[in-house]
């Protein structure tokens, strides 16, 4: 198994929040077609405070225990304060992630943010952004999040590589790949 | 808790006869094959033993076995030392595209080497077409290497026919026998080929030991240098232990190799049907029918396969996936894109490999516990969730 936290283990098999919210108030989606890992968040909005929060996630172990995370460190807080939880308090809250995770399936604060900013547009009848895009942050997940060395944990600029053009170690994956 | 193995593609387990062989190595007669007194002699003598033994496996000659450290190390040995030693005739060499990444990749750090690669395609059961390897000779082909079964999706290749092409143009071709020798019979001189690549933990002999054969007159260039051993194509002193159990497994896999094909077909097929039947969604990757007989693949839809991983571990089964998210680079199976997978439909990746100790009991766990596993993950799944809520927008 990956080496996984007691908590990314204990969040993976006992997911808080599972499921779809009827009639949401705002539903954010992201997805990472590269690394595989997709992420729909519902919430429920009540006096500027999210009452409600549950997600569906495709996803690997990480990605399951991070949304459950995601939803467990949201519900009921306020906006402002739940468009404040980054992947790095994410990450800080399961007890780590493993470095060539970090940065595939630690999504979940990302699909919250879409779900709350969905939320704000449509009260307020027009496109919301809330918050300042970092660099390559929103349109990278659609053409491809970028994806970290497992050795040197250098990103890794050519997604069909087989070598890490910092390390030159060889990547890729086969069932007993490694084992041979 | 029960406890099913059932992820022998990544290694076999040591048998107790091949463990009992190995002991006395690790003990009293420890001696180096190269010395010339009694101590080296027992060495030497026993792994001479093995050699044969090894030899016997595949219908080959003694004197052409080389003993290496693993599958990995024969596949890079034979991939660059073949094409090396033949580089004055010409610098071109075929390779398929679902290779073990110990041939791929040789064959990238021989582009960087000024070599041209040519990757053959498959067909959507990861099986190439002899007819592809004739379309991509040219005068300056030096080496072909397709290996005789993909490990991952078990399909068996049409090494025969590929070797036929390859003999009548006088190039060399190699076969990475890793998921066949010692698994289903192997000879290499009804394949008609030049080269074949096996590995110890593949059948129930130990990690850390590989061969190389090489047909007699077969120019190689040696990875490693340095010393004597081995005729000189491999340097350094050897793992006897690893290589007496190696040859006691190969002997093992000779004699007993019909009733293990038996054992395993049936578990197999057991699988390979009833899986699908029990749970909808679910596709069988690789050959239908003429596959490894310990191999059962498939891809789960809608789900990813390190969580189902997880969650089978959690009930004591152990099976691979080749999906991104399993290995350390995080890229789904290069073998299932090469079929034409989608990276979706790869990412549900499930491997099954079985082994001696499997029996029709395991399949009923298996067949008892993956489906809830399935469907936990579904639940989960917004790929799911979307393609019931489209298929009853359809109804």
């Amino acid at each position: 198994m990956p080496i996984y936290s007691a908590k990314v283990m204990e969040h993976f098999m006992n997911p808080r929040n599972v499921g779809e919210i009827e009639n949401a108030d705002g539903i954010g989606e992201v997805g990472n077609p590269v690394c595989g890992d997709m992420m729909t968040f519902y919430i429920k909005v009540k006096d500027n405070r999210l009452e409600d929060v549950k997600f569906k996630t495709f996803g690997c172990g990480a990605a399951i225990a991070v949304s459950s995370m995601v939803s467990e460190m949201a519900k009921g807080k306020t906006l402002e304060e739940a468009m404040k939880i980054n992947a790095n308090m994410v990450a800080n809250e399961l007890e780590g992630l493993p470095k060539n995770k970090l940065h595939c399936s630690n999504l979940g604060d990302e699909a919250l943010h879409k779900a709350i900013e969905n939320y704000l547009s449509k009260k307020s009848g027009k496109p919301v952004a809330t918050r300042v895009e970092t660099a390559g942050d929103e349109h990278e997940h659609e053409t491809g999040e970028p994806c970290y060395c497992p050795y040197c944990e250098e990103e890794i600029m050519d997604a069909d590589s087989p070598f890490c053009q910092h390390c030159q170690v060889a990547l890729g994956s086969a069932p007993g790949a490694e084992s041979r | 808790m029960k406890k099913v193995y059932l992820d022998n593609t990544a290694t076999t387990p040591l048998l107790p006869e091949v463990r009992t062989a190995m002991l006395p190595f690790l003990e009293e007669t420890f001696g180096n094959p190269s010395s010339l007194h009694d101590w080296g002699d027992a060495a030497r003598e026993a792994m001479e033993v093995a050699r044969a033994q090894v030899a016997r496996l595949i219908g080959a000659n003694a004197e052409e076995i080389i003993f290496t450290g693993s599958g990995t190390e024969s596949n890079n040995f034979a991939i660059k030392g073949l094409a090396l030693a033949q580089q004055n005739k010409g610098k071109h060499i075929i390779v398929s595209a679902i290779e073990h990444f110990s041939v791929l990749h040789s064959a990238r750090t021989l582009e960087k080497w000024g070599f041209e690669v040519t990757m053959l395609p498959v067909d959507k059961y990861g099986v190439v077409n002899p007819e592809d390897v004739r379309k991509s000779l040219r005068k300056d082909t030096v080496l072909v290497s397709v290996m005789q079964a993909n490990g991952e999706v078990g399909s068996i290749e049409p090494i025969g026919e590929i070797a036929r092409i390859t003999r009548e143009r006088n190039i060399t071709f190699h076969t990475d026998a890793v998921a066949t020798a010692g698994s289903i019979p192997v000879n290499v001189s009804e394949l008609g080929i030049d080269a074949l690549s096996l590995a110890g933990n593949q059948f129930y002999g130990p990690k850390g030991v590989g061969a190389l054969w090489v047909r007699k007159g077969v120019r190689i260039i040696p990875l490693l240098d340095g010393g004597i051993q081995e005729g000189g194509r491999r340097a350094g002193t050897e793992n006897v232990p690893a290589i007496v159990g190696l040859g006691k497994a190969a002997e093992l896999a000779t004699s007993n190799m019909p009733a293990r094909i038996k054992h395993f077909t049936a578990l197999r097929d057991a699988l390979l049907k009833e899986l699908p039947a029990k749970i909808d969604h679910t596709v069988v990757t690789g050959h239908p029918r003429n596959r490894l007989p310990g191999n059962a693949s498939f891809c789960v839809e809608f789900i990813e396969g390190e969580a189902m991983l997880m969650l089978l571990n959690s009930q004591g089964i152990a099976v691979s996936s080749g999906s991104a998210c399993t290995s350390r680079a995080l890229k789904a199976s290069h073998v299932l894109i090469a079929m034409g997978i989608s990276h979706e439909l790869a990412q549900g990746s499930l491997l099954f490999g079985f082994g001696l100790d499997n029996t029709s009991e395991d399949i009923d766990y298996v067949l008892e516990v993956l489906p809830a596993v399935v469907n936990r993950l579904r639940q989960m799944s917004p790929l799911y969730a979307k393609f019931i809520k489209e298929s009853k927008g359809v109804t």
